[in-house]
């Protein structure tokens, strides 16, 4: 179980939410109300205010790094230090890459050469790769065609299911959320609220 | 050998080369020829100033009036630091870096040369410490300038790379550590030219200065080796202080990477 309690990033009014185990939560909003910026709280990228816990573990009584480790967040875009596509990943193991549509060789590949797409499917690899226990994914099919979109979804939910893992999804995509989605939240200026659709 | 003093006369003929150069820049349309007459007025007016300061020093024997002086120079130095950044750290913390950085590595480096290389009794004699402050002072302010600048520009500009190392649960010292490397890099490598070319391209200006000073060239030369050495090893350790205390600053006690810290640009 994922729980923010009171948390408050910056520009938003305190935020309660749980998200139970195997269970994507998909959340949308308009672009600009602060949905990103939500998930980095979570994560603790920025200041902010509350808490936030995991089972029974705390964020702020635990190291950021571990706890970075644990709730894996992937940012709409994608970013890469070093050449290759290789140096990128702790763990070499087990990769999701074929589910991706990725080929193993991609590894090799320098980064300069990786399309938007390619990108985001190794962003997610790599996050998985470290495998998280719960996971904050923003928009993470924007840049991908309809193929891959399905194998995004596919893989997520089979991580969600087979680690009993909470996801929060974020989407503009409506029919996406549908598809995907458990539970539907959208951000407004007050806060959250329950989507429905009829 | 004699030393032929300069006449006035000989200072005026240089300052109209310098006139001269200004005026061929206003004809290119260079822009730059106001900063030089202000950059070559300023020089005269501080050495002039200076030797004066010196010659009234160099009677003095007393340490607290010394102490001054050096407290005044690391003031000014540390105040160079902060105006060469282009996102100044808020808060004074710049300032607070470039002075601590500078006060450990050129005040530890001088002291360690009176007392111990050269051995001058005593040692606050203000002949040898104030220009031998005064050089690794100027020189470790070049080093702690450049590295503190190269590290708040490439953290602003990679902000998205370091926060992407975060986020996959990375310490902020691995998240940065190119970028550390990078930036001492850069406050070293002025000082690794000048030696590897002193004497070969280039004459070093201490040496030059000693030799027309009427000084015998070999001892010219053993005194510029100990000065490169020193300020190679002040520079050093002036700018890694530098750089991993400023790159801490980046991060607060949860992690985050706080470019908030930092002024957004100061030009």
């Amino acid at each position: 179980m994922l729980r923010t309690i009171g948390l408050r990033p910056p520009t938003l009014p305190p935020i309660d939410l749980e998200v139970a185990p195997a269970t994507i939560l998909t959340l949308s909003g308009p672009s600009g109300i602060g949905k990103s910026l939500f998930l980095r709280a979570v994560v603790d990228l920025d200041p902010n205010e509350g808490e936030v816990s995991l089972g029974d573990r705390f964020r702020n009584k635990t190291a950021a790094p571990h706890w970075r480790r644990l709730v894996g967040y992937l940012p709409a875009e994608s970013h890469w230090w070093r050449d290759r596509v290789r140096d990128h990943f702790i763990c070499l193991e087990a990769l999701p890459l074929t589910e991706l549509g990725m080929p193993p060789e991609s590894l090799d590949w320098s980064v300069s050469r990786l399309s938007s797409g390619e990108r985001q499917r190794l962003a997610l690899a790599r996050l998985l790769a470290q495998t998280p226990q719960a996971l904050l994914l923003d928009e993470p099919t924007a840049n991908l065609d309809s193929d891959s979109t399905t194998r995004v979804e596919a893989l997520v939910r089979e991580y969600a299911s087979s680690r009993g893992a909470p996801v929060i999804w974020v989407s503009h995509d409506g029919d996406q959320c549908r598809r995907i989605g458990d539970r539907h939240l959208l951000l407004g200026p007050d806060g959250l609220r329950e989507r429905t659709w009829n | 050998m004699e030393l032929i003093r300069l006449t006035p006369f000989s200072l005026a003929l240089t300052a109209v080369l310098v006139l001269l150069l200004a005026l061929l820049s206003y004809r290119l349309h260079l822009g730059v020829g106001r900063r030089l007459i202000i950059a070559a007025l300023r020089s005269t007016v501080q050495l002039l100033l200076l030797g004066m300061v010196l010659t009234i020093l160099f009677d003095q024997r007393n340490p607290w009036l010394i102490g001054l002086i050096t407290l005044i120079m690391l003031s000014v130095a540390s105040h160079e630091v902060t105006a060469r950044q282009k996102h100044r750290y808020a808060g004074g913390w710049g300032y607070g870096i470039g002075a601590a950085s500078m006060l450990l590595s050129s005040f530890s480096v001088t002291l360690l040369t009176l007392l111990v290389i050269i051995r001058v009794e005593p040692w606050y004699t203000p002949q040898y410490l104030i220009p031998l402050l005064g050089m690794l002072l100027g020189n470790t302010m070049s080093g702690v300038a450049l590295s503190l600048d190269n590290l708040s520009r490439a953290a602003w500009g990679k902000k998205g790379e370091i926060e992407a190392r975060l986020m996959l649960g990375a310490e902020f010292g691995e998240a940065i550590r190119e970028i550390r490397r990078d930036a001492l890099r850069s406050g070293l490598i002025p000082i690794i030219n000048s030696m590897s070319v002193a004497g070969v391209v280039s004459l070093p200006g201490m040496m030059t200065g000693q030799i027309l000073g009427g000084s015998p060239p070999f001892e010219a030369a053993k005194y510029q080796i100990l000065i490169l050495l020193l300020i190679a090893f002040g520079t050093g350790l002036g700018s890694i202080f530098a750089v991993y205390a400023g790159s801490a600053r980046l991060f607060d006690e949860r992690q985050r990477l706080r470019l908030d810290r930092l002024n957004s640009s100061a030009d």
